[in-house]
């Protein structure tokens, strides 16, 4: 009894999660411009918009840029802080950990104002690595936890087993210490990466007039010019989450990626 | 057992030279890019606004007055509100859900883990946009309403109370459960176990023996989510009127279309503070927690 | 083989002494234990020889190398961890020859070594397994074969076998012995279980609160104890609260006991501590007058198939006596009895 209630609990809320998936894939296979219900028509026209009109595709491409550049200057920042808080256990190490989560925690209009104020004092704004800069500082607390996690499963006598089998700290770090963190790196920044993506304000407020990344295109679309390339933007979107996400499933160990403990290792 | 105490690193024959290279990075990058900027937030928060738009540096508190004045204060007043709300019903909604997804198989889990990690990839500009969808008139689910006959008319739904409402903790419930995963899958299943043999059915097992347990995870959560909602910037814009708009709206709004940045930033410091405070209560908890354990 | 020093080793961490004033002479070829509670700075110590912790004081000699302060990894000293310390990424194979690979050897080379130590350890063909299919004393194997691999010039293993259960601690113990012995390579255990101690090494150094407490090859620890405290861990003892009297006798419940080994130097009057190993202290039943003997009753009598112990209260201290079944006594519990303690069996003991 209580099994079917489980199964009905979850199912309800898994429909309400997809629904709004729906509609959009709705939309974005309409043959027509608006949507109405029951749907007339389909049609993979808007797919080929996204390519085929300059405005979006330039944007898509912005958006790639931005987010593999800052998702990789959060991984950058991030793991020297990890490492040091776990191999040297400095209370700096712990507030440059507290400094580095705290962006992201924070309402992201503040830090967008922040970000805003700052580049336009330095008289260096609207450009493309504003923006990439802005979404490094605020994302990297991803990368932060799930490399500190992934820190968490080396323990300290490997990397003294190492040294005692005549590995310099270089060495220990390459052979011993990276190996079993990357996973976790990888999976920071893939986080970074899609947060990027599609992040709103702040893109907005530092570059939102001179760089038009997705969002801010979907935004200015959704106020002043309805386009179902739109939805087909958010479909394609999905598909890449599911695929990144899937093949971190399928070679890594997700669970154990997002804090499970695993039954493997004790 | 080797065992170095965690406040005392001792020192080893070679020494440690990285400890002292590899923070200088972060260091420069946070310095610069973080520090900074929220320092100039505050430091313009009590500029002078020139009704030319745009401000010079000065000390005065007039900003931070006139939020106090009614229209602006209401705002607050709502965002808190709304936030506490949407924080709670994930709660409700989030934590049975997440414990459910940590007692399945492995193979179940990283399905449904995959599933909300696909909710991910649906932006706040997204989401306003379905759902602005999924509640019009035309082909929401209001159509689906009248063809099972439980309505006469196709009506929209927005711009209502509700549908910000829906809207944000739609936005807010798979952060909750992936926070709420690693403490759940943590739980040992003894304990429910135990508890089982002494006679508690499965629900008197949730709430007596699970709940209690996780309290600090649940706390937090709800603190985060809270926190999260108070920065959804687009859906109140898009799914509300304006007297939807939350503090973050209001902000940006004063920022880039009134010009008026001492005042977005005095804002701002009313945001952070909240914000900050929060956080620093959801710390404490855990660090209760910790030492508890 | 090279001879390993070490000359009066302090270590502080913070306010915390580890260890003090530790002096150890370890002749190359030997194996050595360093036994005592936990706690006592015995781990400590060998993470000093093995270069993972510096001395705040005090010299690390290795033959007639001053290593103090060479970082560890240029230490060729093999270790085996009390947790393994596995690399959970590696296979089998490439665990034990890391350490190769760092000095360069080709992958045919360590092919074979790997499989030449796994042959060593008595563990074959498992060089391509994966650590997690392991068993534990599997992977005691393992990390044993990969602290060797580098043919170190000591060997060092801290608590190897306490995650094992109790037979096949047992069997790793003579195993261990025997490899060593075979290979003839220095080698420190650090071990809390005095029976490991005193099945493996040659030397056995008892530490407690953070000093050196005694040195000497097991049996000598055994029968003639420095201290209390070294009486009292290793093997059973039975420690009577005594007042000398003079050189050789000493006054133990009341009762006037010659006491042959240990009571010089002291004033008359002082209080001692007289042991008597339990195998050496006899249990006759009823009262028997004589010299070094105590009238008491039977507590508890503990037969464990090879042998039995009578644990008898003789005013107030107890008794333990240890004999073999055909030994035995006809007495039960609850009988009175007479426990003699032969004056060549005693020793007095200071703190």
């Amino acid at each position: 009894m209580s099994r079917l209630l489980r199964n009905l609990y979850m199912g309800v809320i898994a429909v309400i999660l997809i629904a709004p998936l729906v509609v959009i894939a709705g939309i974005s296979l309409n043959a027509t411009k608006f949507l109405s219900f029951p749907p007339k028509g389909y049609s993979l026209r808007w797919y080929v918009e996204i390519f085929a009109d300059s405005g979006w595709f330039g944007a898509l491409q912005n958006s790639l840029i931005v987010a593999t550049g800052s998702a990789a200057l959060a991984v950058s920042i991030a793991l020297p802080i990890a490492y040091c808080l776990w191999r040297y256990r400095i209370f700096y190490a712990r507030v440059l950990f507290s400094l580095g989560v705290t962006p992201f925690v924070l309402p992201p209009v503040i830090m967008a104002l922040a970000f805003l104020l700052f580049f336009t004092t330095v008289e260096v704004h609207g450009k493309m690595i504003n923006v990439v800069l802005a979404h490094g500082i605020f994302l990297t607390a991803l990368p932060l936890i799930t490399v500190s996690l992934g820190l968490e499963s080396v323990q300290r006598e490997m990397i003294e087993a190492g040294q005692t089998l005549g590995a310099d700290d270089v060495t220990v770090f390459r052979t011993v210490t990276l190996p079993i963190v990357r996973p976790y790196m990888i999976s920071g920044f893939a986080f970074a990466f899609v947060l990027s993506l599609n992040e709103y304000i702040i893109a907005f407020m530092t570059v939102g007039f001179t760089v038009e990344t997705l969002p801010i295109k979907i935004f200015n679309a959704l106020r002043y010019g309805y386009t179902p390339v739109m939805a087909s933007v958010a479909v394609v979107f999905i598909l890449v989450n599911v695929l990144i996400f899937g093949l971190i499933a399928r070679f890594g160990d997700l669970p154990k990626l997002l804090g499970a403990w695993s039954a493997r290792d004790e | 057992m080797a065992s170095v105490a965690a406040s005392e690193v001792s020192s080893r024959p070679g020494g440690e030279r990285g400890r002292w290279v590899l923070p200088i990075f972060p260091t420069v990058m946070i310095g610069i890019f973080f520090v900074v900027p929220f320092a100039l937030i505050v430091a313009v928060s009590v500029a002078h606004q020139n009704p030319a738009g745009y401000y010079e540096p000065a000390f005065e508190l007039t900003h931070f007055r006139r939020f106090l004045s009614s229209i602006f204060i209401n705002t607050a007043l709502f965002s808190v509100g709304v936030s506490a709300l949407v924080a709670c019903i994930c709660l409700v909604l989030g934590f049975p859900f997440t414990y459910f997804i940590t007692r399945l198989a492995r193979r179940h889990q990283v399905f449904w883990l995959v599933y909300i990690l696909a909710q991910l990839s649906l932006s706040e500009v997204l989401i306003a946009f379905a759902w602005q969808v999924l509640l019009s008139k035309t082909a929401g689910v209001a159509n689906i309403l009248v063809w099972l006959g439980l309505l006469e008319r196709s009506v929209s739904f927005y711009p209502s109370f509700g549908a910000v409402l829906l809207a944000l903790t739609y936005l807010v419930l798979p952060f909750s459960v992936l926070i709420l995963y690693p403490a759940l899958s943590r739980l040992e299943p003894d304990v429910t176990e135990a508890a089982r043999t002494l006679g508690a059915s499965p629900l008197r097992t949730f709430f007596t023996v699970v709940v209690p347990i996780l309290r600090p995870a649940i706390v937090a959560t709800g603190i985060t989510m809270f926190v999260f909602t108070l920065g959804a910037v687009l859906v109140p814009q898009v799914l509300g009127r304006p007297s939807h708009w939350t503090l973050s709206v209001l902000i940006t709004d004063q920022a880039i279309f009134q010009s008026n940045m001492p005042f977005a930033a005095a804002l701002a410091i009313f945001l952070l503070t909240l914000s900050m405070a929060l956080v620093g209560v959801t710390m404490w908890i855990n660090k209760r927690a910790e030492i508890k354990t | 083989m090279l001879d390993l020093a070490l000359i009066d080793i302090t270590k502080q961490f913070g306010h915390v002494t580890a260890v003090a004033d530790v002096d150890l002479q370890l002749d190359g070829g030997n194996m050595v234990s360093f036994l005592g509670p936990s706690g006592c700075g015995k781990t400590t110590l060998l993470r000093m020889i093995a270069g993972l912790d510096l001395p705040t004081q005090g010299q690390v000699r290795l033959g007639e190398r001053d290593i103090t302060h060479t970082p560890a990894h240029q230490r060729n000293m093999g270790m085996v961890f009390q947790s393994l310390a596995l690399f959970p990424h590696l296979s089998v194979g490439d665990n034990i020859t890391y350490g190769l690979k760092i000095r360069g050897m080709s992958r045919n080379e360590r092919r074979a070594k790997a499989e030449q130590l796994l042959e060593l350890v008595r563990l074959p063909g498992v060089a391509d397994r994966h650590i997690s299919q392991l068993s534990g004393g599997q992977r005691q194997r393992v990390a044993i074969a990969r602290a060797l691999a580098l043919e170190p010039d000591v060997f060092l293993l801290d608590e190897p076998l306490s995650a094992l259960d109790a037979n096949l601690r047992e069997e790793m113990q003579i195993e261990l012995r025997q490899l060593q012995q075979r290979l003839g390579i220095t080698t420190i255990v650090v071990t809390h279980d005095q029976g490991e101690a005193m099945t493996m090494s040659d030397l056995v150094v008892v530490m407690s609160n953070a000093q050196v407490q005694q040195v000497g090859p097991p049996l000598e620890i055994y029968r003639q104890p420095a201290n209390k405290f070294v009486a009292d861990f290793i093997g059973t003892s039975n420690l009577l609260a005594a007042r000398m009297e003079e050189s050789g006798r000493a006054t133990v419940a009341g009762h006037s006991f010659a006491i042959a080994r240990g009571g010089d130097g002291l004033a008359a009057g002082s209080e001692v501590v007289v042991l008597a190993r339990p195998e050496d202290v006899h249990v006759l039943p009823g009262h028997q007058d004589g010299p070094n003997r105590l009238p008491g009753t039977v507590d508890f009598i503990r037969d464990i198939g090879a042998t039995v112990e009578i644990i008898a209260d003789c005013g107030g201290e107890k008794v333990i006596s240890m004999m073999t079944p055909k030994d035995r006594p006809a007495v039960d519990v609850g009988t009175e009895v007479t426990v003699e303690f032969p004056a060549a069996a005693c020793k007095v003991l200071r703190d």
